[in-house]
């Protein structure tokens, strides 16, 4: 935790007037405006929980976001975790790709996403729940869960429109093992949220309203092929709340809240995201 | 002869998409928006609170591309050209929504409409210097 913390903060320190950041509230969510072209964005992203019957664990996901072109951007994911009385262990690696297939703003907006899992069953990142997850496979060791690494390949359909202020996104997921013959499984998020403040003020100031942003996210699992539905699935709700820190990092945090019995009672979510702004621009000559 | 129309037909047809292509690259954002959009007015315009809360904007998410000055910086577009100073509002105002995102430029549809208005009024406040 003392290294993620240095990390933070030699970050924030050698960020300076180059970072910044505006964004949605999400954790889980995705919504259709992606990482404007030239910026690289880093979040550290913590999740803490506890499920019942099991230990506390801190799941933490450190994400790189580049914007390759203004319709597609791709990052690398990596996740390690501790859990009480346990140990702590890294859990692996996803590469995330997303596309707006339609190059103009309409009603609703969908973006393409593809991703490849490399992780192992030990991983408490959240960063999605699919097919039949419940609070039981929180409780594996981290011994049992590193025996075991996932790959997969997961896509998404989000669909999101901004409007009056408003940001409404709805996320349709579908993964598939690769190594195994296990059946595609589903999962759903779906965000709503929206500034504190529609306009800026003439004044620099670093509390007020532009800076904050608030919603709520919803996100579950919806089975697989082989028994679509609710049954046996897990499902979280809670409020977000960002700060944009003017010339600075974004912080967000949010509690969800399980909504049945296969899900955990709480999670507690974190981030710290930053966004350097056309970092190629740093390798050319006069560049400032 | 008989043999050579279709390679006429086909240089004429290259030649045309060819020039279509070049008035593509070449045409304005402007040509893609709609009257109504066009016709919509900036409701902060040249008001002096909204140019500084606009500069502030600027300099948060334009002016590392655009430069500080929006005179551009290596490819990306000068905003004090004729084209852009002369612009409708309406216009701007679309192309902050849409983006052009061919070119690199990305929506800004995540901003609140009164924000880009407010970035609008301190672009329009600069005036022209090529």
């Amino acid at each position: 935790m003392k290294r993620l913390l240095t990390l933070w903060f030699f970050t924030l320190f050698l960020c300076g007037g180059y970072c910044s950041a505006q964004e949605w509230p999400y954790f889980v969510t995705y919504a259709h405006d992606l990482e404007e072209p030239g910026n690289l964005e880093f979040e550290a992203k913590t999740t803490a929980g506890t499920p019942k019957y099991g230990n506390t664990f801190y799941g933490e996901t450190v994400e790189f976001e580049y914007g390759a072109k203004a319709w597609w951007t791709t990052e690398l994911y990596l996740s390690g975790q501790h859990t009480s009385n346990d140990s702590t262990v890294f859990n692996g690696f996803r590469w995330e790709n997303r596309f707006r297939p339609l190059w103009r703003e309409y009603f609703i907006n969908p973006v393409l996403y593809v991703e490849y899992e490399n992780v192992n069953l030990a991983d408490r990142s959240f960063l999605e729940i699919t097919g039949h997850q419940s609070v039981s496979d929180l409780r594996l060791s981290n011994a049992q869960g590193r025996s075991e690494t996932e790959r997969s390949l997961e896509l998404k359909l989000i669909l999101s429109s901004n409007a009056k202020g408003w940001n409404i996104a709805e996320n349709f997921i579908a993964e598939k093992d690769l190594n195994e013959g296990e059946p595609w499984e589903f999962g759903y998020a779906v965000g709503v949220s929206r500034p504190l403040s529609m306009a800026a003020r003439a004044r620099a100031c670093t509390f007020c309203r532009e800076n904050f942003s608030a919603g709520a996210e919803l996100y579950g699992g919806l089975g697989d092929l082989n028994g679509f539905g609710l049954t046996a699935t897990s499902h979280y709700f809670g409020p977000t709340l960002a700060f944009n820190v003017p010339r600075g990092p974004t912080v967000t945090f949010s509690p969800n809240f399980g909504l049945n019995d296969n899900s955990m009672g709480v999670v507690y979510r974190f981030k710290l995201s930053y966004e350097i702004q056309q970092i190629t621009s740093w390798f050319h000559s006069g560049a400032k | 002869m008989k043999i050579r129309m279709p390679k006429f037909s086909l240089a004429l047809l290259t030649a045309t998409i060819l020039l279509a292509s070049l008035s593509l690259a070449d045409d304005s954002w402007k040509q893609h928006v709609s009257e109504a959009d066009r016709e919509r007015t900036n409701p902060v315009a040249g008001q002096a609170d909204a140019i500084a809360a606009g500069g502030r904007l600027f300099e948060d998410h334009c002016a590392k591309c655009h430069g500080a000055d929006a005179l551009g910086r290596r490819n990306k577009p000068n905003l004090r050209t004729d084209e852009v100073q002369n612009a409708a509002d309406g216009e701007i105002f679309w192309l902050l929504r849409n983006g052009s995102l061919r070119r690199g430029m990305p929506s800004w549809s995540a901003l609140p409409e009164p924000s880009r208005w407010q970035i609008i009024a301190y672009v329009k406040s600069l005036g022209k210097k090529e």
